[in-house]
């Protein structure tokens, strides 16, 4: 089991340690920082990190590495799922998980599920289905894989112990899925419902997946032109985007974000709309669309600054996109009805869908 | 501090634990405004003496401020043991909270200050007694945290009494308890035994995970102390929070496998029981269980145990717990027949969604399944794909994945990712894409050749990591490869002069040596020019050389053995030991001190050139399944401390009956639905039967059809508009509909039917890289005046073959420009090479090759094949990639677009009957399953026009019955394929090529036309290659070459334009020379036709 935890900051400094069984000096996080220091990048430390006495296991989260210490056998995934889960508990409570925060709120009390009289005096749940689009589009602008993966989160603020049930137009979809343990899994299995008693606020009630087997519409495209080879030491890009299957919809918080090469020191470009920045330091190139209109694709497009005397790059940077669209789920998927029971008040109701981009990636 | 949460891992929730838990301050805000949060971790030590106070102020507020502070420090890893006797006197106080963070700086400090900790043990017993549950507990808890092995006596006694207590929190404590005080002291052992059984007979789900982790700290030998408890472990299963389930998952995967018999026994060959689990494939196995092996043996029949687990654990992979899904994915892995593991494929992928070190943690199982369990996986192969955004080792580990997926059919989709990945800036990740593409190689007999030529592509790389990579991994290939492969030995001979990495000149050498009967010219020169460079060579290139030496010795003495000579005394006075001993033994066998015949010099060769088996190149997760998917142990690949092994299965299953309870368990037979017995509240689901209102009878049994064993058949469903949604019944690919809001009322899904959504089926089947390149050329073609493409592949054969394999490894332009050599090939690195390589093209192009380069230009534009009028509301409409067709380099690639024009879905669309001509050969795009209203896919069609304009005529099959006869011939331009050479050599071909076979004319334009637009239309019409570097507009004759598809046979093309000062009118000459008139002419025409417009 785990037997200590380090929280450590970016700086390399271990703010705040914990020891449930006999207490392991804090210098066992050198390991880690070796591991640390050999990694390019905060993401490739490794997660498991073998040192001659213990185990460490680490997960890194909104820049704070969460080091455990453990003794022996079990299993990692028992570790890392619990550090996360600390930290979403953080996130629950605080809105987010920063070390000042953490500082501040080192005492934690206990917050039961669900207390046995809960009073309010609006009575409402909202819902929102929530579904990200993963995808691999390829340089030729064709789907290589897109996936959805959708959540339905939940704000409940009901009197009492209601008994909600919740049902689909369209359960079928739903390639697999994940429950909160609220669900009830027998009545999900016979009758493709979610019958559940919610905790009190906000969680997440269902995650599901509708996978490769099933066609996925891709809202947005881009078209592309990067080239690194004309002139000496100068490059060009032009990009457009464009809504392909957006169901009507307005594709909205439009992002594109492309890590140059390193050769690259510097972007001379001119948005239609939007806003760019580089930054020089991560080679980070990133363009704030913001909406996308059918009557004018935003384009960008402009020379790039190639470090003179090194080799082009081999290959092009892939685009990461992101979007929001409101009012879709884009797989189509569709709560039919809330119904309560346990509680004779009538509550207040709402769904809201949103569709955005999850690991939405370009290839150029 | 919080110890339940921590201590045993599975606290009743997480927020009890967080972090430093106890106090009762979450959202102390006004603190917060009192004293700025660092105050807690400034280090200030003389602070100590106010705190003292404070906690001898008999105010609770100033106490509790002191304690945080105090708490705070201990958080931050500072010293605060001296507080300690003024800390511990607190351990009475009334105030709760102050009580609490007592307790928790008590447990934190009592092991360094055993003395005074002993003083506030009355309390705690005192506490024991309390009437309040949760000061029994926290008493308890703390009390068993305190490491002082005086008080062992006393936790033994406060565990036991616990143990009956009538609270479950206060049991849950004391199971927590016991791993506690075994670890303090092991000799309790035999009484915690007994407490255990104790608990684990326990009825609470609250109690039971906590018993289960207890009884797997403590005794996990003592499988007896299970039996009993056994089945109602897993009907509670569902029911107990979530971090139990994982322990109890666990122990039960250890348990069964100790009770129960191979499910797959039958499956196997069946006469070793001991055989390791999962030794053969899966297509194997399950043929041979079907025949004659069934007889032999007594049926296998599962124990309704064994199956009451599986089914219990099944829910669970829900769970959002990734924990307990890995648990139960382990579980089936080690304990489920074959045909149920795949259940927990999708749970899987599901995990990989996860944060990064699930995935990692994942992952790695997946790549270890996939070893044996291919079919598993198979379709998520594109989960797998890696992204650039993906961390370095989780792209090695989806790397690992695809290749042990990759199959024959699905090769061309995992070699045209590959592609893309050795494009990538990560060269850790491009040197494992190599290692997995050699793995390919060697795996799958249909694409070696294939892979061979596209790593011997990647040798003229400009990053020389990745060279040096594919040589090692060339070398590997070689080996397996009975073939003769004389170009490539050779090749890579010239390598050495440039690649620099040790390891690959090693691989060369070795290579050199092995092979120098075939290329018996070159290995003494390379001898040679080693020889000159031996001193300053890396260890490992040493004994390559020396090896070399011996090689060639023995197979060409007279042109070698000074050389050996000369190598032999660099090696005998080098600073290795190793090199010098090596060169001891080699000396005295090949130039043996009593002549030729002696005994030793006469097995020489044998010795030298014995046939060496060939390496294997499999996965490095081959032998990771001697751990327990998901441990520890199986991660890191290596035994951690305390793991325990999973026991084999047993040959005849133990007595059944030990699982009968003498309490008949709240437990009802397996056969109808089992229903867990649930804890009244949450899980209830008595309610079922008055929730659902109007229940239709719905007919679609059991959504995910896994589940038909337990779904009962009474199922019902309170929607009442869903109806209409029902009729799709299982069809898992619906349009997708128009998303709406629950707030509005839904709108028609039929208007905006999506194209191009579902041309993935293009891409797969290998057309893909056709279209790639032809875009991207495109693209080039227009803006960088198509210089002339660098010297091509060496060990591209002419013929053709080579070409086509290069171009389905390698992106065309993902080779880039040659190092600036000669030596260093680059294969179709035409198009984005620099312009500055421009110039010196001509230079660089080898004096009397012929090249392949990819197009120039690709036409995107579409014509028609089928109208929606004649196909019945199918469209086919066709475009020529100009890439090379995957199936034969002869064969000119069409991609062909199916739109579905209805509002019917069309399905099975393929070729039907073809009435081809003498000698042309088609083959068959891949037929498309279902085309939704709509819809558009794309796929490749690959015809090989013999050189000729003959039409292939062929049928296109719609939904099994309506056929449409289509007809396609191809313009003369689109059955070449470009080629470059040099001006000189050009000239002399064309000398070769006069007479009959030169076809000439002239045209006169309408307007002037400037070269490059010339360039532009002849590209357009005809596949060939621009030869002339000039991009200037002053060149008055251009030259294009091209070789037919089929024959191969060279095709010039010059066109003479007039003088620019010539004016309107004059006239542009064309000419065309070719071995075959009939083909000559044909072009003549069209590139007439084409620039007359």
């Amino acid at each position: 089991m785990i037997h200590s935890l380090f929280i450590i900051n970016h700086g390399g400094d271990v703010f705040l340690e914990k020891h449930w069984k006999s207490v392991i000096h804090r210098s066992v996080c050198d390991y880690f920082f070796d591991a640390q220091s050999r990694a390019d990048d905060p993401v490739d430390v490794p997660p498991v990190i073998t040192t001659p006495h213990h185990y460490l296991i680490s997960v890194y989260r909104a820049g704070l590495y969460f080091v455990s210490v453990c003794t022996s056998e079990m299993m990692p995934l028992f570790v890392i799922e619990f550090l996360h889960r600390v930290v979403d508990t953080f996130k629950d409570y605080f809105g987010d998980c920063t070390e000042s925060l953490i500082k501040e709120h080192y005492v934690l009390s206990n917050v039961p599920w669900r207390r046995s009289a809960v009073k309010y005096t609006n009575n409402e749940a909202y819902f929102d289905v929530v579904e990200e689009v993963d995808a691999i589009i390829d340089r030729s602008g064709s789907t290589v894989f897109a996936e959805i993966q959708g959540y339905i989160d939940c704000s409940v603020k009901l009197s009492g112990m209601p008994d909600l049930t919740m049902t689909f137009i369209n359960p079928r979809l739903f390639d697999d899925f994940s429950f909160h343990p609220c669900v009830r899994f027998k009545r999900w299995e016979s009758e493709r419902l979610l019958s559940f008693i919610p905790p009190d606020g906000s969680f997440r009630l269902m995650s599901y997946h509708i996978g490769t087997q099933s066609v996925v519409a891709v809202p947005l495209y881009v078209r592309h032109n990067i080239s690194f080879k004309t002139g000496p030491g100068t490059g060009r890009l032009d990009l457009t985007v464009g809504p392909k299957q957006t169901m009507g919809r307005t594709v909205e918080n439009v992002l594109l974000e492309i890590n140059m090469p390193k050769q690259v020191l510097n972007c001379m470009l001119t948005p239609s709309q939007g806003r760019v920045t580089f930054d020089p330091v991560s080679r980070l190139l990133s363009w704030t669309v913001g909406r996308v209109e059918q009557s004018k694709l935003p384009n960008l497009r402009g020379s790039l600054s190639l470090q003179t005397g090194a080799p082009p790059p081999d290959a092009n940077p892939a685009i990461n996109l992101q979007f929001t669209i409101s009012q879709l789920a884009v797989s189509g998927v569709k709560v039919n009805r809330l119904d309560m029971y346990g509680e004779k008040y009538k509550p207040f109701k709402g769904v809201k869908y949103i569709t955005r981009a999850g690991r939405f990636q370009v290839r150029t | 501090m919080a110890t339940s949460v921590g201590a045993a891992g599975f606290g009743a929730d997480v927020r009890s634990g967080m972090a430093a838990g106890g106090g009762g301050g979450g959202g102390d805000i006004e603190y917060g405004n009192e004293a700025t949060p660092a105050g807690f971790f400034s280090a200030d030590f003389k602070r100590h003496d106010d705190l003292k106070q404070m906690l001898d102020s008999s105010k609770d507020n100033l106490k509790l401020e002191a304690m945080k502070r105090i708490i705070g420090m201990v958080a931050k890893g500072r010293d605060a043991s001296d507080l300690f006797p003024a800390v511990v006197k607190n351990v009475v106080s009334k105030n709760i909270e102050v009580k609490k963070l007592v307790y928790t700086y008590l447990v934190r400090y009592a092991e360094e200050k055993q003395d005074l900790a002993l003083l506030s043990i009355s309390t705690f017993q005192r506490a024991l007694k309390d009437p309040n549950q949760l000061i029994r507990a926290n008493a308890l808890r703390v009390l068993s945290s305190i490491r002082v092995p005086v008080i062992v006596p006393i936790m033994m006694l406060a565990i036991n009494d616990s143990v009956v207590d009538m609270s479950p929190y206060v049991r849950k404590t004391a199971a927590h308890a016991i791993p506690k005080l075994y670890s303090l002291d092991p000799d309790q052992k035999e009484e915690l035994v007994t407490v255990i059984e104790k608990l684990l007979a326990d009825r609470t789900t609250l109690v039971v995970g906590s018993a289960v982790m207890a009884f797997e700290e403590v005794c996990p030998e003592r499988i007896d102390l299970v039996h009993k408890n056994f089945r109602k472990l897993c009907n509670v299963l569902v029911d107990i929070e979530e971090w139990g389930q994982v322990i109890i998952i666990n122990m039960l995967t250890h348990y069964a496998r100790t009770q129960f018999i191979d499910p797959n026994l039958q499956d196997g060959p069946g006469d070793q029981p001991e055989r390791p689990f999962y030794d053969d494939s899966e297509s194997e196995s399950e043929s041979e269980g079907s025949d004659a092996e069934g007889q032999k043996r007594k049926p296998y029949v599962m124990d309704q145990d064994h199956a009451l687990l599986l089914r219990s654990t099944k829910p669970l992979l829900q769970s959002r717990n990734a924990a307990v899904v890995m648990g139960v994915a382990q579980l089936y892995h080690h304990l489920a027949p074959r045909s149920e593991v795949s259940l927990v494929t999708k749970a899987m992928i599901r995990l990989l969604r996860s944060h990064r070190e699930v995935q990692s943690v994942v992952l790695t199982c997946i790549a270890s399944m996939t070893t044996q369990r291919k079919g598993m996986f198979d379709p998520y192969l594109k989960s797998f794909f890696v992204r650039s955004c993906d961390s370095s080792h989780i792209k090695i580990l989806k790397l690992e994945i695809l290749t042990n997926l990759a199959t024959e059919s699905s090769i061309s989709i995992v070699l045209r990712e590959f592609q893309t990945y050795i494009a990538s800036h990560d060269k850790t990740f491009v040197a494992a894409t190599i290692q997995a593409i050699g793995r390919c190689a060697s795996n799958i007999a249909d694409v070696t050749d294939t892979c061979l030529q596209g790593l011997v592509a990647l040798l003229s790389n400009r990053d020389e990591s990745v060279v040096a990579e594919s040589v090692v991994v060339i070398k590997k290939l070689l080996q397996t490869q009975p073939g003769e492969h004389k170009e490539i030995i050779r090749h890579m001979a010239r390598l050495v002069d440039h690649i620099k990495i040790p390891m690959a000149r090693a691989s060369i050498l070795w290579l050199i040596g092995e092979y120098c009967d075939r290329i018996p010219r070159i290995a003494p020169d390379v001898l040679r020019k080693m020889a000159k460079t031996f001193i300053n060579e890396e260890d490992i290139v040493k004994l390559q050389i020396v090896n070399l030496a011996s090689k060639l010795c023995l197979t060409n003495p007279e042109q070698t053995e000074l050389l050996a000579q000369y190598v032999y005394s660099l090696a005998r006075y080098d600073p290795s030991y190793d090199l010098r001993d090596r060169v001891r033994l080699m000396r005295h066998l090949v130039f043996p001190a009593d002549g030729p015949n002696s005994r030793l010099g006469k097995y020489a060769r044998r010795i030298f050139m014995a046939t060496k088996p060939a390496p294997r190149l499999e996965s490095s997760f081959k032998d990771r399944d001697q751990f327990q998917l998901g441990s520890l142990s199986h991660y890191i690949n290596a035994r951690a401390t305390g793991y325990r092994e999973l026991a084999s299965f047993p040959a005849e299953a133990p007595d059944p009956t030990v699982r009968n309870s003498v309490v008949p368990l709240p437990e009802r037979p397996p056969e109808p639905a089992l229903q867990p017995t649930r804890q009244r509240g949450f899980y209830s689901d008595s309610s079922s039967e008055d929730e659902s209102e109007d229940s239709d009878s719905d007919s679609s049994s059991s959504g995910s059809g896994e589940s038909s064993g337990e779904s009962s058949s009474g199922e019902s469903s309170s929607s009442e508009d869903a109806a209409p949604a029902r009729n799709k019944a299982r069809a898992r690919a619906p349009p997708p509909t128009r998303g709406v809001s629950a707030l509005r009322p839904p709108q028609a899904s039929s208007s905006d039917s999506d194209e191009e959504d579902s041309d993935e089926e293009g891409s797969t089947s290998g057309s893909g890289s056709g279209s790639d390149s032809g875009s991207e050329s495109d693209g080039s073609a227009s803006s960088a005046a198509a210089p002339a493409a660098p010297p091509p592949a060496a060990p591209a054969p002419a013929g053709g073959g080579g070409g086509n394999s290069v171009d389905l490894l390698l992106e065309l332009d993902s080779v880039p420009a040659p190092l600036g050599t000669e030596l260093l090939t680059p294969s179709l690195g035409g198009l984005l090479s620099p312009v500055a390589a421009s110039g010196a093209a001509p230079a660089t192009a080898k004096a009397d090759t012929i090249e392949l380069v990819s197009a120039q230009f690709v036409p995107s534009e579409y014509r028609e094949l089928v109208n929606p009028i004649t196909g019945s509301g199918l469209q086919v409409r066709y475009r020529y990639t100009r890439a090379p067709h995957l199936y034969s380099a002869a064969m000119t690639s069409v991609e062909l677009s199916f739109t579905n024009t209805t509002q019917q879905e069309m399905t099975d669309i393929h070729v039907g009957q073809k009435t081809l001509t003498a000698g042309l050969t088609l083959h068959e795009f891949a037929p498309v399953s279902l085309l939704a209203p709509g819809g558009t896919v794309g796929s490749t069609l690959g015809v090989d026009f013999r050189d000729s304009t003959h039409a292939a005529r062929f049928d296109i099959v719609t939904g099994g019955s309506r056929t449409v006869p289509v007809s396609l011939a191809a313009p003369m331009g689109e059955i070449l394929r470009p080629v470059t050479m040099s001006d000189d050599l050009f000239q002399r071909r064309r000398a070769q090529l006069r007479g009959m076979n030169e076809a000439g004319g002239s045209v006169t334009p309408a307007c002037c036309p400037t070269p490059s637009d010339v360039r532009k239309l002849v590209l357009a019409a005809v596949n060939v290659a621009a030869l002339s570097s000039d991009t200037g507009d002053n060149e008055r004759q251009l030259r294009f070459a091209g070789q037919t598809m089929s024959s191969g046979t060279l095709v010039l093309i010059t066109v003479g334009l007039p003088a620019a000062d010539a004016g309107d009118g004059a006239a542009v000459t064309v000419t065309v020379n070719c071995e075959k008139m009939v083909v000559g002419n044909m072009l003549l025409k069209e590139l007439k036709t084409q620039l007359l417009r």
